[in-house]
């Protein structure tokens, strides 16, 4: 992500530091990840320190600091879906990509999230993928949904 | 759009809008939520759209996505006024059959009317589904009728009301009193009464306050500030403007959680519509009241629903939660007085303006006051949001409303409060919802969850599922919750996977006296709830997890086996071809068997067996049965089942 944009960004915000979290949320929307130049960026630009900046990345569930694929599986794990057997959901994507949650395969094909709560309780187990819900997913019906996927 | 700028100008408005729709001519509704969203909305409200437009019909029929009703496991909804013919589980191909009967010959389709699953009756009106029959949905009734997107329609059934009354007719003090008087409770869990907290805040001698409304629904299961945050985000928002002019508040915050994109957007979109029309910005309505609005959205952590975490997160922070000395409504955001009111919270204020606070206090029990939100979800018939009278027995909710259990199970419990609340098993049923109703039986009302459980569910598993859940969200400030919870969740996970030992339950009795009585915030402190619930009421699970290394519900994987039973198995080859890890052995007429050595449990087998056969069965804590010899193995043609 070039820094024009991170600025261009920053700049929305009036460059206000309690705006920090909203500028970090659409960093990681456009760029799907945060990249430690782009940190540093933000550090400067804001005279906020880079530890706080990295407290609030590994704080928060929405940030990744490792760059994702270009599907990104998220797995509802509320208890809804629980009940109605997430675990066995995620287990069949785990089985079927060979990483674990807030990993991303070394194709940069898949990354995988576990979410607490999508909101769609009346169609769990829930499984999104690249914002697009699936529901009532079984073990079997996971692994037809992610073949799909190219 | 003019701006209206006084409360004159907003009713004309109000009026002229009404004149131009006429209440006879269609219009076709539907739910635009995530969850109809998910099951194909969109293309449905497209196919409408465009038919409708072929057809010449645009100019008298009205057609629009709109909030969500509640009836999510029906979804896709519509509902076709003025008749509320509400169809059910609406695909865009059926779009074309509702117009030509339903649009233009006034009948309905009776494929996709909605069938009681009791009496086998059908319900042409909205009003004659039981699900909706037993409900008295005051905050979530507009969301069908309503584009949540456009000001104009939440205007024409009376939007804004309660706004040019509080501001033109009524002083900043009729207003706080009002709310007292109507004795509303937090809807976000806590139950604090409104009144006083803002009484609080009026009173503080700082200049500068705030009013938050928290949309960062955390509790997994629950979405009912999701459905009001998306259908009727105005309802919110009028609440909001009222409450920062009882209090003397000029700018107000929306806390959304990330999660929810479209509620995000709603928003948005309902606060520049609302500053178009003058109703957010200066002078509002010319009553000399400045308000404005701003929306921060959350980064996905459930320890940002408490407030003070929640402040701190809006000043751009880690979300950690402060020792309440003082309280924030004295000192919050900034260190200003702020109220922070949950989503449900603040849509009841217009009502209670407009309606008046006997009006209120005349719904619901002594201690609690008006109607609730519950998202009733989990193994249950109808799956959605439900709003009743608090008071309403849980019993009523569950089974009248909810219609029971599905596939004929058995009811199990009842989990209320979400992470921070307590399962309630079938004896205690009949007790009343309310905020201190629940608590004697060892739960919480909460923000309104409601995950109900049957006899396949493993009550040591909830209890593991939630302090994982907590687990990972503690902000990992105080050492009770940082490092209690986590060796709780250490000892739960042994219990479920086998290697529980005699002393793990005093031990686990233990660390949560301590989270309870020592831990800095709510999260931490009801954080043993869930567990000590579930001992209290289904201690014989945990006892056979532990001593017997049995599963009594068949769910915990390291303790269940699969097996075939040879009397039912068909040889139909299905469960071994798609075993994922090639653990069954068979052929065409010759019984399968499960190699137990590389049988992974996952289920897949019990999942595919045709429902005709029925041979998969699930042991746990009993020996698994010899499987048949070679010979006995073969199936011969005499003894297969046609």
């Amino acid at each position: 992500m070039d820094f024009e944009r991170v600025d261009q960004i920053i700049d929305r915000y009036n460059g206000e530091e309690s705006a920090l979290l909203q500028i970090m949320l659409e960093i990681q929307s456009e760029n799907n990840w945060l990249p430690k130049e782009v940190l540093e960026r933000v550090s400067k630009k804001l005279a906020v320190p880079l530890t706080r900046i990295q407290h609030i990345a590994t704080f928060y569930k929405a940030f990744s600091l490792v760059p994702k694929g270009r599907h990104k599986i998220h797995i509802c794990m509320g208890t809804a879906c629980h009940v109605r057997g997430a675990a066995r959901v995620l287990e069949k994507v785990e089985d079927m990509t060979g990483i674990q949650p807030g990993e991303t395969d070394l194709d940069l094909k898949f990354s995988l999230e576990t979410v607490n709560c999508l909101g769609c309780c009346a169609l769990g187990p829930v499984m999104e993928v690249d914002g697009k819900v699936h529901g009532k997913m079984s073990p079997v019906k996971t692994g037809d949904a992610l073949e799909t996927y190219k | 759009m003019a701006r209206l700028n006084t409360p004159e100008e907003l009713d004309h408005f109000r009026k002229e809008l009404i004149s131009k729709r006429d209440p006879k001519n269609p219009c076709i509704s539907i739910c635009a939520g995530a969850g109809c969203v998910a099951s194909g909305a969109a293309d449905v409200i497209q196919a409408f759209k465009e038919t409708i437009k072929k057809e010449g019909l645009a100019a008298t029929v009205d057609t629009k996505g709109t909030g969500c009703p509640g009836f999510c496991e029906q979804g896709p909804i519509v509902v076709i006024y003025p008749d509320e013919i509400c169809y059910v589980q609406v695909k865009a191909e059926d779009v074309a059959e509702i117009i030509e009967k339903t649009i233009k010959e006034n009948i309905p389709v009776d494929r996709l009317l909605y069938k009681d699953p009791v009496t086998g009756e059908k319900a042409v009106k909205e009003s004659d589904i039981a699900f909706y029959r037993s409900q008295e949905r005051n905050v979530l009734c507009n969301n069908i009728k309503i584009d949540s997107r456009n000001i104009d329609d939440y205007l024409a059934i009376g939007g804004y009301t309660a706004l040019a009354k509080a501001l033109g007719d009524m002083s900043a003090l009729d207003v706080l009193e009002t709310v007292k008087q109507s004795n509303l409770r937090g809807r976000g869990g806590a139950g604090f009464p409104a009144g006083r907290k803002w009484e609080g805040s009026r009173l503080a001698a700082d200049p500068i306050k705030y009013v938050i409304v928290n949309a960062d629904e955390g509790d997994p299961g629950a979405f009912m500030d999701r459905a009001l945050l998306e259908g009727n985000p105005h309802s919110i928002l009028e609440g909001l403007i009222i409450g920062g002019y009882a209090i003397g508040a000029h700018e107000g915050y929306f806390y959304v959680r990330q999660e929810y994109p479209l509620a995000v957007e709603n928003i948005h979109l309902a606060i520049q519509q609302a500053r178009e029309y003058g109703l957010i910005g200066e002078n509002i309505l010319d009553s000399g009241f400045d308000f404005e609005v701003f929306v921060h959205q959350g980064a996905g952590a459930f320890v940002c629903g408490e407030s003070t975490a929640l402040m701190t997160s809006l000043e751009g922070k880690v979300g950690e939660p402060r020792p309440k000395y003082i309280r924030s409504n004295l000192k919050g955001l900034w260190n200003h007085p702020s109220v922070l009111n949950n989503v449900e919270t603040w849509a009841n204020v217009p009502l209670i303006i407009n309606n008046g606070a006997d009006w209120f206090a005349s719904i619901g029990t002594d201690s609690s006051k008006g109607t609730k939100i519950f998202s009733l979800v989990g193994k249950i018939a109808n799956t959605g949001l439900v709003e009743v009278p608090m008071g309403m027995s849980l019993t009523d909710i569950i089974f009248k409303i909810g219609g029971g259990i599905p596939n004929g199970k058995a009811f199990k419990a009842v989990q209320t409060g979400g992470p921070s609340g307590g399962c309630i098993p079938a004896e205690k049923l009949n007790l009343p919802v309310g905020f201190d109703e629940l608590t004697q039986a060892g739960s919480m009302m909460g923000s309104g969850g409601m995950i109900v459980m049957d006899e396949d569910t493993c009550m040591v598993d909830v209890a593991r599922y939630f302090i994982a859940f907590l687990t990972e969200e503690s902000c990992g400030k105080c050492v009770p919750c940082r490092e209690g919870l986590r060796q709780m969740h250490r000892i739960l996970t042994d219990i479920t996977q086998g290697k529980g030992q005699a002393g793990d339950l005093e031990l686990l009795e233990e660390l949560s006296e301590t989270a309870v009585e020592a831990s800095l915030c709510a999260l931490g402190k009801s954080a043993p709830n869930p567990f000590l619930s579930t001992l209290r009421y289904f201690r014989e699970e945990y006892e056979a997890h532990i001593n017997e290394k049995r599963c009594p519900a068949l769910s915990c994987r390291e303790l269940v086996s699969y097996t075939i039973d040879p009397q039912k198995c068909q040889a139909c080859m299905i469960c071994a071809r798609k075993c994922p890890v090639d653990a069954i052995d068979g052929g065409k007429r010759k019984i399968h068997i499960i190699d137990q050595e590389r049988c992974t449990r996952c289920g897949t087998c019990l999942e595919v067996c045709p429902p005709r056969f029925n041979a998969v069965t699930k042991l746990s804590g009993e020996p698994i049965p010899e499987p048949p010899s070679e010979e006995a193995r073969m199936i011969t043609k005499k003894s297969k089942k046609e």
